[in-house]
């Protein structure tokens, strides 16, 4: 026997189907390496992944749900149950290096560590932690953000004082 | 166990529709924003709003149990099925009202979900941990904007101090507990307004005091929102909110 059944395969096997599908807003990293698919079994020809969404309201879930579900269906699984599971939420601490390195060079700042989670009175204070966004560009630390919300709820507005490049910074949570 | 099972559902809407409304309120900025990148972050922070009381509205539907989707709880009920506070309801008013509002309403929010998120109840605990990362930066951005309006200029601090003026009256509503809210706190599922109250309070003082901004004295209370009993602007709101998914039901796109 030299076929690959279905059957025989698993949580491995499974991941490496799904890291085909891009993030549609992020088309240059797949949904393992994004963090969001948590986990994945088979049984018989049916195959049940957990998937957790990144912000509340990112409308590139039902895409990338869609997109999941296709790739699976190409490999022969008959019978797809996606799950939306909450708990540990998704932070982009999940992401490797390796991972981030691609932002860089797609020209957008990766995540840095989530760190602090100070209180309400710190988030309320003015006063920023001195985390320079290094620019994808020139490497130069000398940028502003100039606003924190982008073209996404995940990415902020930022600046270079250097190279005088704007770029996205994908945000820390 | 029978009477938490029946309270769950309107304590989820209550949750779910004080986002729902105030996202839909923000989305109409869309394009109306005083400058480019408060109207890209106004429409994020109402993107994040109304994926939250889309996640909560489903479990609201899961748990009532009658086939109802979280489309359904959206679109087809009427105003007085809406359980948010009156507050979020309230027209969008100027960029001053907007943010005024967002901040007193952030303030609130973060509390309630930094509690929910030990919530015995594991699917509102994990939705509510989603939605505490959102509102931390909500509220920094919305803290940051009431200082720049309130010391700012003497057109800016004027328009802040009216909107704060108007909108004290309806903060109270967010920390009236009912039998509602004591169930699902004595439940372990629900959050303590009591105890959240003076915490809000606390920092709602020191931003509108920075923002040289006056919380008026003893307002008249306004009320009534968690009953179904609102302000006449929800059903305007509800009213182009709804149309689409009335006018055409069950249509996709």
């Amino acid at each position: 026997m030299v076929t690959t059944s279905p059957v025989a395969t698993g949580r491995d096997e499974i991941f490496r189907i799904l890291s085909s599908v891009k993030d549609p807003e992020l088309p240059f990293i797949d949904i393992v390496e994004l963090g969001i698919v948590r986990d994945a079994s088979v049984e018989g020809e049916t195959v049940r992944v957990d998937i957790t969404p990144t912000y509340s309201g990112c409308p590139a879930m039902d895409v990338i749900e869609r997109e999941a579900r296709e790739a699976l269906h190409s490999h022969g699984f008959g019978s797809v149950e996606i799950r939306t599971v909450f708990t540990p939420a998704w932070t982009t601490d999940w992401m490797s290096e390796e991972t981030k390195q691609k932002f860089r060079d797609y020209g957008i700042a990766p995540p840095g560590p989530v760190g602090s989670t100070g209180g309400i009175e710190e988030l309320v204070s003015l006063r920023r932690a001195p985390t320079a966004v290094r620019c994808p560009y020139c490497g130069s630390d000398n940028t502003v953000e100039k606003s924190e919300y982008g073209s996404t709820a995940c990415k902020s507005i930022n600046y270079c004082e250097s190279c005088h490049q704007p770029f996205d910074s994908f945000k820390s949570i | 166990m029978e009477r938490v099972s029946q309270s769950l559902f309107p304590y989820l809407l209550r949750l779910a529709d004080d986002r729902l409304v105030l996202g839909h309120r923000l989305s109409e900025w869309c394009g109306h924003a005083p400058i480019l990148e408060e109207d890209i972050a106004l429409a994020n922070i109402a993107l994040d709003l109304i994926g939250q009381a889309n996640l909560l509205l489903k479990l609201a539907a899961e748990t009532e149990g009658k086939g109802r989707t979280e489309d359904d709880l959206a679109y087809f009920r009427d105003a007085i099925d809406y359980r948010n506070v009156q507050m979020v309801e309230l027209p969008k008013g100027d960029f001053a009202f907007t943010i005024i509002r967002q901040f007193l309403f952030d303030a609130f929010s973060y509390h309630v979900l930094e509690e929910l998120q030990r919530s015995s109840h594991k699917e509102l605990a994990g939705i509510a941990a989603k939605g505490f990362k959102e509102v931390r930066y909500h509220v920094r951005h919305s803290s940051e904007w009431v200082l720049r309006l309130g010391d700012g200029t003497a057109e800016s601090h004027d328009r802040a101090q009216k909107s704060l003026n108007d909108l004290m009256r309806f903060t109270g509503e967010m920390f009236e507990a009912d039998d509602i809210d004591r169930e699902m706190l004595a439940a372990g599922i629900g959050a303590d307004l009591e105890s959240i109250r003076p915490k809000w309070e606390t920092i709602v003082r020191d931003v509108l005091s920075r923002a040289t901004l006056t919380i008026p004295d003893d307002p008249p209370a306004m009320t009534g929102g968690r009953r179904g009993r609102h302000t006449e602007s929800l059903g305007h709101m509800l009213s182009e909110m709804q149309i689409v998914a009335r006018s055409h039901p069950g249509a996709e796109w």
